[in-house]
Order: C-alpha cells, then structure tokens, then sequence
C-alpha cells in the first residue's frame, strides 16, 4: 500500500539521537535498600489508579465479549454455560498478572544487585523517558521493545522504576510459567502468560484478547509485548507477529479509545547473556527449559562481565495519525462491539504495515558496539587476522556505518588501538589475541569426530554471528543493490532492480523489509551507495566507480553466508526433498546434507548450519509459491516445485538473470 | 405583548395581503404595528399609467429579524457600559437582564477579552454584490400572473444563507459568490404551480426559501449556475387551512412558521407538540424537507411521525397522496421521497399534521439521570458551567443568600464536584396525575444513582438556553470567537465513547491548527430512542492571530465529522446534509442508495429547476 509514497532522500547521518545517562552509577554511590523502599508514585493515565487484579478477572470475565462468546461455545458443543465459564476462570486464573510492589520492590534491590555485578553500564536516554512520561498522562501507551535476552522485561520494568514511571504489565510466554516461584514472582512484578500457541481456541482468544483490551481501554497501566514474538537468537530483527498488535489496535478502530501511543524501545547489549546458550540451539541442540535450577546455574555468569547495556525509548507513534487517511474505521460500526468481526483486508495490511514500522523503529536506535565492528570483520578473515589489519578494517566500517546513519558507540578520547583490544577482551568466549593474530577461540578436540569438531567451531561461528548480525540492518538495502550491481552483470538500472527485488523477496524473512516497499528501499540503497561514492546513477544506468569496488567485495563477504546458505537449502530441497518432506523434519534434514557439504569442503560458511536460516529460507519459498504446505496424514509435509527451487538457486548463483518484473514500476 | 403584536401582523394582516390598499387600512395597520411595517413593494411597476399596488412589508423578515446574525434585532447579548454581560429586548424570559457571571465565563473559556473586537460591518457592501441574471421572458410571465417578487438587495441576501458560521461570517465581513437573482411570494399552492411550470418552461433555477434557518449549506446558490436563480419564499403560505378535531389532523399550509403556528392551534386548544430549537423562525415546509425533529418528540414524534399527508409542487406535477390514512401499505413510502429532500425536487406547499390537546401540566425538572419523559437532555460538564454563566443578577439579597445556601448544600453537605457535575433537563407533559408519577419514576431512578432533583427553575432556564443560545454566538463573534453546533444520532452503546473522542479530536484539531487557546469542546445529548440518542456538539474558539478562521474551522468540523463518522455515529440527526456534508453522503448510504436518489431526481426534475444542488 505505501508504494505510492516515494522514498524522500534524507542524510541519515542527519538523524537527531538522545543522549544516555548511565542508571547504574547512583546504584554504585548509594543504598539499594533504599533505593527498593523509597517512595513510588508514577505519573497516572487520566488519573486512573492501577487496578486490583481481581477487579480486572471480574470484569473480564462479566465483559460483553466473553458473555458473547460463551454463550456462542455453549450452543456449539451443547455444554452449558455455568462449566465453559468455570473453564474460563481457570485460563483466566493462569494468565492474569497480579502487580504487587512489595515483589516489585524486592526485585528492585535484587536486580540493583545482579546487573551492577553484570554490566558496566546501563545507559538510558532520559528525553526518551521524559516523553514516555507524558504520554502515559494522554492516551493508553504500548511498549514495544525490541527482544534478544531473557532480561529484555526485567530491564525495562526496573528503568520505569527507577524513574518513577508507571510499571507495565507484560505479556510473557507460558514456558516462563514453568519457573515455579520464579514464574509466580514475574506474575507479581506485572507479567501475565500466553500460551504460544492457541490459535483455534476460541475461548482462550476471547479472554486473553479481552483481557489485554480491558486493560489498554480503562488504561491501567502501559501494556508491554514483544512484536518479534520471541527473543531473536540470532540478534536480526524478526519479522513482527501480529496478533497482539491487532488486539492492541482493535480498541482505537472501535473508538474505545481516542488514541493509543505506540514507543518503540531498542535495547542492545554489548554482550548478550544467552549467546553461548543461542549459538548451541540455532544448531539444535534442545533449549534447556527454563526451569528455576537452569536459573541459579546461570549463577555463574554472574562472576562475568558483560559490558553495557543501551535502553533508548524512542518517540511515541500515535496510532491515530498513523491511521489518519490510510483505513476506513467505519466496518465496526454495523456490528454490536463485542462480536468479534473479522476486519477487512486494509486493516490486515494496516497492522501488518505497522508492525514492520515499528520493528524498524526499533532498528534504527540500537546502539552499534565497537565489538559489533569487530565481529564483522573478524568473521569475514576467518580463520585469523591480523590485530592491526582488523583495527585498520574496523575504523573504515565505522565510518561507512556511521554514514549510513548507525548509531555506532564509539568511546571518544581512547585509541581505536585500545577500543578492538578492550573489545576484544570483553569477549574473550569467542575470540582472543595471539600475538598479534586475532583468531575464534577453539575448545582442545581430543575426539577425532569431525561432526562433532564442525558443530564446536559452528557454535563459535554462529555466536560471532550474531554481533554482525546486528549491524546488516544497516547495510542489507545498499548491500542488495550493490550485490545487484556486482551480480547482473549490466549496468542497466531495471535489470539491476529487478535482481534486488528477487533478493529482497528471497530474504523477505531473513531482514525486516516493510511490504510492498520496494521501490523504496532500492532508492534509499542507491542513494546510500552514491553518499559513499560507490556507485553513479545515470538516467538508466548505474555504474560501479573505483571505490565501490571496495564496498562491494565488502558486502558481498557480509552477505556471501545467507547468499550460500539459501543456494545449499535450494540445492537441498531440489535434491532430496523432491517427494517432499514433513516440517517437522526439514530441519534436521537440511542439517544433514549441510553438514556432508561443509565437511567435503563444498561449502564454506558454517552459518547454513542455522536453524534460523533455514526456516526462514523456507518461510520465503513458501511465500513465493516455491514450496507449499499440504496436509498428508496428520503431518504437514512441504512440496517443491523444483523447477523454480533450481531457478532460485541458479540466480542466486548468478548463473542466471531473474525474470524482468516489476519493471513498470521504476 | 409585543409577541401578540408580532402574532397579529402575521395572521391578520397577510389574508388581505396583495389588495390595493384603502387609506383607511394603512392608518390602521401603521398605528397597530407600529415600525414593522415601514417598507412597501411595488408590484406592477407601471410608470406608464403610475399606478402602484402596495403590499405591506411583513413580506420582509429582514425588518424584524437581523440581517447579520440570528433572531429579532432588538434581542442581543451585549456587554454594558460597566462590562457586564446583558441581553436586550423584552421578548425572552432572560431579556432585560444582567448577567454577571458570563463575563468571566467568556474571558476564562475562550481567553478572549473585551478589549479585542470584531465588530461586524454596519451596513452590507451593495457594491459586493453581484447584479442579478434576470430572465426576462420568466419575468414577463410572472408580472402576468401577478404574484409578487423583489429583485432588491437586501431581499436577495437575506434569501442567499443560513445559519451556518460561514454564511454569517460573510454577512459580517465577507462576500457572497452567488446571491438569488430574485425572491417572490406565492400565496398559495396555486401560485406556486404557476411558479414552477413558469421556472420549467424558461429554465429558470428555483430555489424554495422557509425560515432560513438552515445550518447545512443547503440555502447557499451553486457559484456556478448561469441560469436566473429564483428564491421562492413562502412565508405568505401560513394559513392554517382546517382542522379535523375528529381525526385529531390539521391541514396547513406549508410556509407557516413553528410558533404561529402553535399559538394558532393553541387558540382552538391544540397543539402539534413539534419544538425544533428553531421554532421561533423555522417553516412547517422546512421541517418536512430536512427531516426536522423536535425536542418533545418522545411524546408527540419526529415530522415523519406527525405528518399524514404532504403536497408538494415538483417539475413533473404534483405529488400526494389519495386519502389521509393514518397509515398505508402503497409499496415503498412516497412521503419518505419528499422528507429529506432538501428543496432538490420541488415545494412542499400544503401538509396535514397530527395534532393534540394542549397538555394539561408540563413541569420542568433537572436530575441526574435518565429517563424518557417528553423531553430530556443531558448536558456534560462544561455546559453545566455555561449554563451557569448564564445566570441572571439576582433582584434580592434573600434570594442571592439563597442561592448561596443551595449552592453550599450541593456542594459540600452532598458532595458534588462543580467540575464534574453533570445535568439533565426533563421535560414532563401530559395530565397532572401522570406527571406527578413520572416525576417521582424518575427521581427514584436519580436516587439510585446519587442523582439530586435541582427543581422546576433550574428546568426551566435550561430550556429556555435552548432559544437564547444562538444569540450567543453574535456576541462571540463580535470578540474573536467563533463556533457552530453540530449533531448526530448513535447507538447508545457508542455515545460515551463517541463524545469523548469527537471532543477530544477537537481540541486536537485545534491546537494542530495554530488555535493559541484551548477551544469550548462540549457536547449533549439531546434526544432519547430505544436504541441510540441524538448527540449536539458546541464548539467555539478564540481565533486571535488565525489568518483565515473560518477555513480552520471548517477543517475542524469536517476533522470532527470524520470522527463521528468513524465512531459509528450519522452523518446528521436532523440538521440535514445540504451542501455542508454531501461529500459523506454516498459513505453513509452507499452506491446503490445515491443511485436510488438519483434516479428519482432524474425524473422528478430532469432539468435541475430545483438546482439548489443539495444531497447529490
């Protein structure tokens, strides 16, 4: 739909950030017992009290909407009211979330305790906080942080606490239930758990939908959820899930509410507390379940340091301009409220729009560590670099990235030498510094099972990985148009777009691309490329200059393991999944055949071993009609048009040009 | 008295209106009426044989009523030598009053202040106006027929606009693009066929004209019609022709206005109970083509409920129906063509209308909660505190130290919050008995829900704002604040919602749009039904430092629009769609509905005479 609203060129260098404060530093000068027992008084939506959980049950419960769907069930299934409504009390009772601040307190001290141990550093933007503050006091407000650690919701709840905001009720996962006290005492600090999955149940949706909407209509308190659905292994982005969204928004559509302010948060960390854990599940091993026990054994990370941690509250959306002259609200209107009514197709694609704004709101304000600069490099000149080269490499993606607007952290007053080296330090898990020759670390193999040594090295890799990952944001819209560039072959500006267009639906779940904007990120790739004097546009042309070379081999290398890893998942899937094969499968199978061709040394990058990768190389061709799902047998079995599976690989192989689409709109 | 005065020239003098006037008449009338009449017409302009034919000037509202503003020009708010805020004349229970706390009110809400004036222009521009496209062949017809018309100017303009802020904003210091070319009177529902086939057979536009209290545009003349734009006014037509008092059914004329009309019917003892806020100046006929609803509808209907037969003069012939049935199964009903119309098919000229006995008891009450007496109204904060601005001086110190007490009771012994309170005006009407039950119903009701009776004089003042209300908005716009009313019907479930986001869309809108003080956002319910209200929204702002205030406000209403719209609410209760909001209308009834209309404006009128451009 946004393809009519042409990409405007802006200096992304241009961009106005906040400053941080550090929070930690008065936790270091004063008592934590204090500052857990001093006095908190938030600033209040209208005025309104939090509300006590069991009011928020009973109304809930007494709601037009859960009456309705009750009523509805009982006609269905012939079982009467008064036992789907005890049922209901029971989902409800599992949900709810039940704020004390008596447990806030305790966590409060608690957390005062562990993160001044972990981290160096917890950076705030105070403006953020500020402007967070007044909107609570106008409209109901959505917090809406980015998620790559379990400590995402912890984090923001003792900031807000800090100061002195409205605590937020959190929707968490149900596994997090399984934490015996632990779970108890999240539910007591303001988190009420979803079940992952519970799509055809009608009763749970109604409650858990009516739920969340009681509290954003009567606006007790700021509702938090992670857009991404899960906490991001890899440190990408992923792509929004829209259910919460779509619950969030309904009351705006309805006119329940004058206006909803969304806030995008991004938080990033220097060194994320998961990342061996992450590493070791992208390659399936099983998750350890979070369980109390898996908890305290993570006690021994608490004897290690994991630098800073940025917090940076972006500025409220309100959703109401956002919807101004984009979607019709009227379809509520012939429909008593509290039915449910499936919106049109506009409002589907509104919040699917917005869901990818937000996520890339997101984006935009995570803080870029050196460290990330490092690992960019670093995993390109594997297996070794040399200290200097890398510094010298480092220095020239910082510009690049700070040019292409990255809000990259870069102490001032310290030599860039120092800067890798403390980088280099911090993450001493990965990688270290012999003599000179920067190298990953490699656990001592006595076992000669080559598998076995891969998946080791692999889980380094990966865990390297993730830090680059989080710069691509950046670059993957210059990076695909210079790929295009490089790969065509033509200087010819349509055929160049139509490869970046193949790309970008290729990797349409690889990185956050808003849909039907691709006009728009080809422009805004060109106009980057021509800031860095990479390449000329001509009226239909685009040439390569001197320095592009540069860049592009550049990006090609930074993009050269997702470009691999999807032409070994066509190859597989034209190979060995021609019968097709169950879903439940695909994954261990793409594994396998990965494995033997990173073994004979057909491939190089480890990073096709990702089970992120992979599913979402699946996602794609599903999306694309490559792949699609059939039902055989109770088992969900994924069928390959290999044709066009061989014809994605070839063009990814550049062996081949992809079809001229979308010409007409250039 | 005055108002008999009125009622006299009105009803007496218009039945031997258009003869050749004795001297002996004109003596009469002039001593009895006094200034009203001071203006004749010419008729027959025939200098040839110099022979003139008079008729009286109560043709001319304008001398009555103001040319720039609303109502009777000796009734106005003014601020007073001392600064305190008064309303003149004596036709109103408030008239002849001071009023002292509306000052501060005004300063306060609007941060406007005496000091800053807009006063009006004293006289209208003649030189602003275009001169009139006349037809003379039409012309030379209609001087056969001998039916009176004007091309004056200020028969022109008063006939060129309603009530809308921009329309008066225009009289007081703009201009209009396009103004009637003429005006004449029919007397009857004869003259006016003569009218219309004389409209058809010269291409002439017509445009009918009752009260002129329209608020929707739909007065204002297309800026882009050519052809010779006739304003047929039919205040002439306001006899009541019979009364049935077996069926309970009078048969009137259609250009008879709201009041005469109840005092007409009030003399046999009867009634029609329609009370539109507009009474004092609006037309039977234009309550018929605009869908009016009245403020005691709960017991008596909306002007669909009351009318049983219309006729009206269109393009085509005219229309009605065969009988006065109380009710028919006909196919789809054809009455349902001509209310809402909007003058786009033809003149409503005659309609038979219920009527009933004139109500034993009415009783004025305010309580806090609702009910479904003969009228109701229920009024948010800020008009609360507007409706106490309006206070009048107290005459003694008694009553002032009682005012006093009641206040102190209300506020600290019961507890209520003057920042919060909120009110309903009920209105009780039938025989005593019956009243007095209902009353107790509802207070039980008001009870219940820590509501508190405020008595019969509160009531009674509420419903007289009704009618001083529009004065008020000359006042503001004499110090830079403008405003305008507006309303919508919803279902009930949506009306707390729909209020705050319209109101809080508003100040939005506003503060977005350079307005430096916060606006008067304020809304009431005004009518009850079974399954929804009528909702009025007041909105008015200070426009100090505002180059164009009347575009900004019009952005604010249709911005307030679009949030009913959004919120589930109509495009009008009553008001009508005019020009104002037909670019809604296929939204609120889709294709096939303004497919519907077209077509039978197609037929009825296929060559536009009655091209007011209203709806489509």
């Amino acid at each position: 739909m946004a393809s009519e609203n042409a990409y405007s060129p802006q200096d992304p260098t241009l961009k106005k950030r906040d400053d941080f404060e550090d929070v930690l530093e008065e936790r270091r000068n004063s008592s934590d017992v204090k500052y857990a027992f001093r006095c908190y008084t938030p600033v209040l939506y209208n005025g309104i009290p939090p509300c006590k959980a069991s009011l928020l049950k009973h109304t809930v419960l007494k709601s037009d909407h859960v009456l309705f769907v009750i009523q509805q069930l009982s006609k269905e299934s012939g079982e009467s009211p008064e036992i789907i409504h005890e049922e209901a009390v029971e989902i409800l009772d599992e949900m709810a979330q039940n704020l004390k601040l008596s447990v806030v307190r305790f966590f409060a001290f608690m957390l005062s305790k562990a993160f001044k141990t972990l981290f160096q550093r917890v950076r705030v933007n105070e403006e953020g906080i500020q402007r967070l503050q007044q909107a609570i006091q106008q409209y109901p407000v959505v917090l809406l942080p980015s998620h790559r650690s379990y400590i995402d919701f912890l984090m923001l709840s003792y900031v807000l606490y800090t100061y002195d905001l409205s605590l937020p009720v959190i929707a968490a996962g149900m596994d997090f239930l399984g934490m015996k006290i632990v779970g108890e005492m999240l539910r007591m600090s303001g988190a009420f758990f979803i079940r992952r999955s519970f799509g055809g149940d009608k009763l749970y949706w109604a409650l858990f939908s009516e739920y969340v909407k009681t509290m954003l209509r009567k606006g007790y308190a700021p509702i938090e959820f992670f857009l991404e659905g899960t906490r991001s292994r890899t440190c990408k982005s992923l792509v929004p899930k829209l259910g919460l969204l779509n619950i969030v928004m309904e009351p705006f559509f309805k006119g329940e509410v004058f206006d909803v302010s969304l806030v995008p948060i991004s938080i990033s960390y220097e060194r994320i507390l998961e990342e061996s854990l992450y590493a070791y599940e992208l390659l399936g091993v099983p998750k350890p379940k979070e369980s109390t026990s898996g908890l305290l054994k993570a006690r021994k990370i608490l004897s290690d340091d994991f630098g800073s941690i940025h917090v940076y509250f972006g500025h409220p959306v309100s959703l109401r301009s956002l919807a101004q002259g984009k979607i019709s609200r009227s379809y509520c209107n012939l429909v008593p409220r509290h039915i449910p009514v499936k919106p049109p197709k506009d409002i589907f694609t509104f919040v699917n729009d917005i869901g990818y704004k937000m996520v890339r709101l997101q984006q935009e304000n995570m803080v870029i560590s050196p460290w990330v600069l490092v690992a960019s490099i670093l995993i390109q000149s594997l297996p070794q670099i040399d200290i200097n080269h890398l510094t010298e490499q480092t220095v020239w993606l910082r510009n690049l990235a700070q040019s292409f607007g990255a809000f990259v952290d870069w102490p001032d007053h310290i030599s860039v030498s120092k800067v890798v080296a403390s980088s280099i330090s911090l993450h001493h898990s990965i990688v270290k510094n012999t003599g000179g020759r920067v190298t990953l670390i490699e656990e001592k193999q006595d076992s000669s099972n080559l598998e076995h040594q891969l998946f080791k090295y692999a889980a380094t890799v990966l865990m390297c990985a993730s830090y680059r990952n989080q710069i691509l944001h950046i670059f993957v819209r210059p990076a695909l148009v210079a790929i295009s560039v490089h790969s065509v072959g033509s200087s010819r500006k349509e055929e160049i777009f139509s490869y970046f267009s193949f790309l970008r639906d290729i990797f349409s779940h690889e990185f956050i691309f808003a849909p039907g904007h691709t006009v728009q990120d080809f422009e805004e790739g060109c106009y980057l490329l021509m800031k860095a004097d990479a390449i000329q546009i001509l009226k239909t042309d685009i040439l390569l200059s001197e320095r592009g070379h540069k860049i592009v081999s550049f990006f090609l290398a930074m993009f050269q393991p997702f470009l691999e890893g999807y032409q070994v998942i066509c190859r597989y899937l034209s190979e060995e999944a021609l019968e097709g094969v169950t879903e439940n499968q695909y994954v261990s199978a793409v594994r396998k055949f990965a494995v033997k061709l990173l073994l004979s040394g057909a491939v190089k990058s480890c990073e096709v071993l990702s089970s992120d990768l992979q599913k979402n190389a699946l996602a794609a061709l599903l999306k694309l009609n490559i792949c699609r799902k059939t039902k055989e047998m109770e088992q969900v079995v994924v069928k390959v048009n290999r044709t066009a599976v061989n014809s994605v690989e070839d063009t990814l192989g550049r062996k081949l040009t992809p079809l001229k689409t979308a010409l007409a709109r250039l | 008295k005055e108002l008999n005065l009125f009622w006299f020239v009105h009803c007496v003098v218009p039945k031997r209106n258009k003869r050749v006037c004795s001297g002996h008449c004109w003596s009469v009338c002039l001593s009895v009426a006094g200034c009203y009449i001071n203006k004749m017409y010419y008729l027959m302009p025939d200098d040839s044989t110099n022979c003139f034919v008079y008729i009286f000037t109560f043709l001319n509202r304008q001398d009555l009523l103001k040319w720039n503003g609303w109502g009777y020009s000796d009734s106005k708010f003014i601020f007073n030598k001392k600064g305190q805020a008064e309303f003149t004349g004596k036709r109103y229970r408030l008239s002849g009053m001071v009023l002292p706390a509306l000052r501060e009110w005004f300063e306060k809400t609007f941060g406007a202040s005496l000091e800053h004036k807009t006063p009006p222009r004293s006289a209208l521009n003649t030189s602003d106006i275009p001169a009139p496209i006349l037809n003379e062949d039409f012309l030379d017809d209609l001087k056969a027929t001998k039916i009176p018309f004007s091309h004056e100017i200020e028969d022109r303009i008063f006939r060129a606009h309603g009530h809308c802020l921009h329309e008066i904003f225009a009289l007081r210091e703009g201009k209009f693009e396009r103004v009637p070319d003429m005006v004449v009177w029919p007397n009857s529902h004869s003259e006016v066929e003569k009218i219309v086939n004389l409209a058809c057979k010269h291409n002439v536009c017509v445009i009918p004209f009752g009260g002129g209290t329209s608020v929707s545009s739909a007065l204002e003349c297309p800026p882009d019609e050519k052809r010779s734009i006739v304003s047929l006014d039919t205040s002439q037509m306001n006899r009541i022709l019979w009364i049935d008092e077996k069926n309970l059914t009078a048969h009137v004329e259609a250009g008879i206005i709201g009041q005469d009309l109840e005092r007409l019917l009030n003399v046999s003892g009867y009634c029609t109970g329609h009370e539109p806020d507009s009474m004092e100046f609006s037309t039977l006929g234009g309550w018929v083509a605009t869908r009016a609803s009245g403020m005691k509808k709960n017991i008596y209907g909306n002007i669909e409920d009351l009318v049983v037969h219309i006729r009206m003069v269109t393009p085509r012939g005219v229309i009605e129906k065969s009988c006065q049935g109380p009710r028919m199964s006909t196919g789809p009903d054809v009455h349902h063509f001509i209310m809402g119309s909007e003058g786009t098919l033809g003149v409503v000229t005659e309609v038979t209308i219920k009527i009933r006995p004139v109500p034993e008891y009415q009783k004025y009450e305010v309580a806090k909660q609702r009910c479904a007496p003969a009228s109701i109204r229920l009024m948010d904060n800020a008009q609360f505190q507007f409706g106490h601005a309006l206070k009048p001086q107290v005459a003694s110190i008694f009553t002032s130290f009682l005012d006093g007490l009641k206040k102190f009771y209300i506020t600290k012994f019961k507890g209520f919050d003057p920042n919060q309170l909120c009110v309903a005006t009920l209105l009780f009407e039938g025989d005593r008995e019956k009243v007095l039950q209902h009353e107790k119903q509802v207070y039980d009701i008001a009870a219940k829900f820590g509501g508190l009776a405020a008595g019969e004089d509160n009531g009674q003042r509420g419903y007289m704002l009704t009618f001083v209300i529009a004065y008020l908005r000359d006042l503001g716009m004499d110090f830079y604040v403008i405003g305008e009313s507006f309303e919508t019907s919803v279902p009930w479930d949506r009306v707390l919602d729909l209020c705050r986001n319209v109101k809080e869309r508003i100040v939005r809108e506003c503060k977005e749009r350079g307005v430096q003080f916060p606006p008067l956002s304020t809304c009431r319910v005004t009518q009850t039904y079974d399954a929804g209200a009528c909702v009025y929204f007041y909105f008015a702002f200070n426009y100090r430092g505002i180059a164009d205030p009347i575009h900004v406000y019009e952005q604010i209403e249709s911005a307030a629009r679009e949030e009913i719209l959004a919120n589930g609410g109509s495009l009008s209760h009553h008001h009508g769609v005019g020009k104002l909001r037909k670019r809604w209308l296929q939204e609120a009834i889709s294709d096939v509905g303004i497919g519907m209309l077209k077509s039978v404006k197609q037929y009825v009128d296929p060559n536009n005479i009655f091209g007011n451009r209203n709806l489509l």
